[in-house]
């Protein structure tokens, strides 16, 4: 009777078979809706700085290198991969791909950067219109930006002329000093 | 050399310690879903001990914040020679939310040094197996940095704009 029932056991412990996953070697796909790395399309990108605004880990850098040049830096280093980028952005420019397997030796590795022309318009040159009550409006920085790109900092800095003299000052920008530094 | 060194010494079996530095449990839950008989990770080897001296592989997990840096400093002092460290989760790799925070050192990169990144919030339990076969040599590197651009556009154009008017210094004698 014991030996029955511990063989029914075993059976009973053969019948589902191998569930461990063979992934290294075999992939494994991702479930619907699942949010890995994003990606920028440059070709539908108008550089509206949403995305730069909406991040909460501040990983999207926006710098104006002149009057048509803007440089928009995204660092997955610190990535939250929430997708309000994408979900922000007016054109459907950013995606959120299933790549997720972004293991590396090296923090530069999951940075991609994209230079945009942006037109000028001949009356004002770039929108710009900064709120001074609402903090929360105040946030969406409009006009030209300074994001300094070394040290993936956001500078809540923007004008409405391009400032070569604030360029200049962004370039040399040092992050306050912290423990362990 | 350290992929050289890695396979030679790791080539049979890593023991792995698991340093949680200030995490929200997001990624441990995941260290500890790669352990279960689904995903397995014990087919590598790999096996989770309670104390760094018996450890090979340190899998950090959260931004290191005050309390615990100088833990985490002693913890990878404790561990034997050929060591790995293994940041998983944003918050090792660059501090994720609170890299700007008062008490937080921005990534464990600034307390020990991290040889190993798997970048997620959290990272999937298969992201991790990946981030192991990457070091075991079993797998090969797929991120890479991407540089994407709309047009070719001359920066200096500004510059030689101004460099040309004050060169031609014959409207300034024209106005005159």
């Amino acid at each position: 009777m014991w030996l029955s029932s511990k063989i029914k056991q075993v059976l009973m412990a053969l019948k589902p078979g191998v569930v461990t996953l063979k992934y290294p070697y075999e992939p494994h796909p991702v479930p619907p809706d699942f949010r890995g790395q994003p990606y920028w399309d440059h070709h539908k990108c108008v550089g509206c700085g949403g995305c730069a605004a909406h991040c909460p880990a501040r990983t999207i850098m926006v710098r104006d290198l002149c009057q048509e040049v803007r440089v928009m830096l995204y660092d997955g280093s610190r990535c939250t991969y929430c997708g309000r980028c994408s979900d922000v952005c007016p054109e459907d420019a950013i995606t959120m791909t299933d790549k997720f397997e972004l293991a590396t030796g090296d923090k530069r590795d999951v940075t991609q950067s994209m230079e945009l022309f942006m037109a000028t318009c001949k009356r004002c040159g770039r929108c710009y219109e900064h709120e001074t009550v609402n903090a929360i409006d105040r946030m969406s920085l409009k006009g030209f930006r300074y994001d300094n790109l070394e040290m993936r900092a956001v500078i809540p800095v923007s004008t409405e002329h391009l400032d070569t003299a604030l360029l200049e000052k962004t370039e040399k920008y040092k992050r306050p000093e912290k423990l362990g530094e | 050399m350290l992929a050289n060194l890695a396979k030679k010494m790791f080539s049979k079996s890593l023991w792995v310690y698991h340093c949680n530095s200030g995490a929200c449990n997001g990624c441990d839950i995941e260290i500890l879903n790669v352990l279960t008989p689904y995903y397995d990770v014990e087919r590598f080897g790999i096996k989770l001990v309670s104390s760094p001296r018996h450890a090979d592989v340190m899998l950090i997990s959260g931004a290191v914040t005050r309390a615990t840096l100088p833990l985490v400093k002693r913890v990878y002092q404790a561990m034997p020679a050929p060591k790995l460290v293994f940041g998983i989760g944003s918050c090792t790799i660059g501090g994720n939310m609170w890299f700007d925070c008062y008490n937080v050192c921005g990534g464990a990169e600034k307390a020990v040094p991290v040889n190993y990144f798997v970048p997620g919030c959290p990272p999937r339990p298969e992201a991790i197996i990946y981030g192991v076969a990457l070091a075991l040599g079993l797998v090969d590197k797929k991120a890479a940095p991407i540089e994407l651009k709309q047009m070719e556009f001359p920066i200096d154009i500004y510059e030689r704009n101004k460099a040309w008017e004050e060169r031609n210094v014959i409207y300034k004698l024209l106005d005159d």
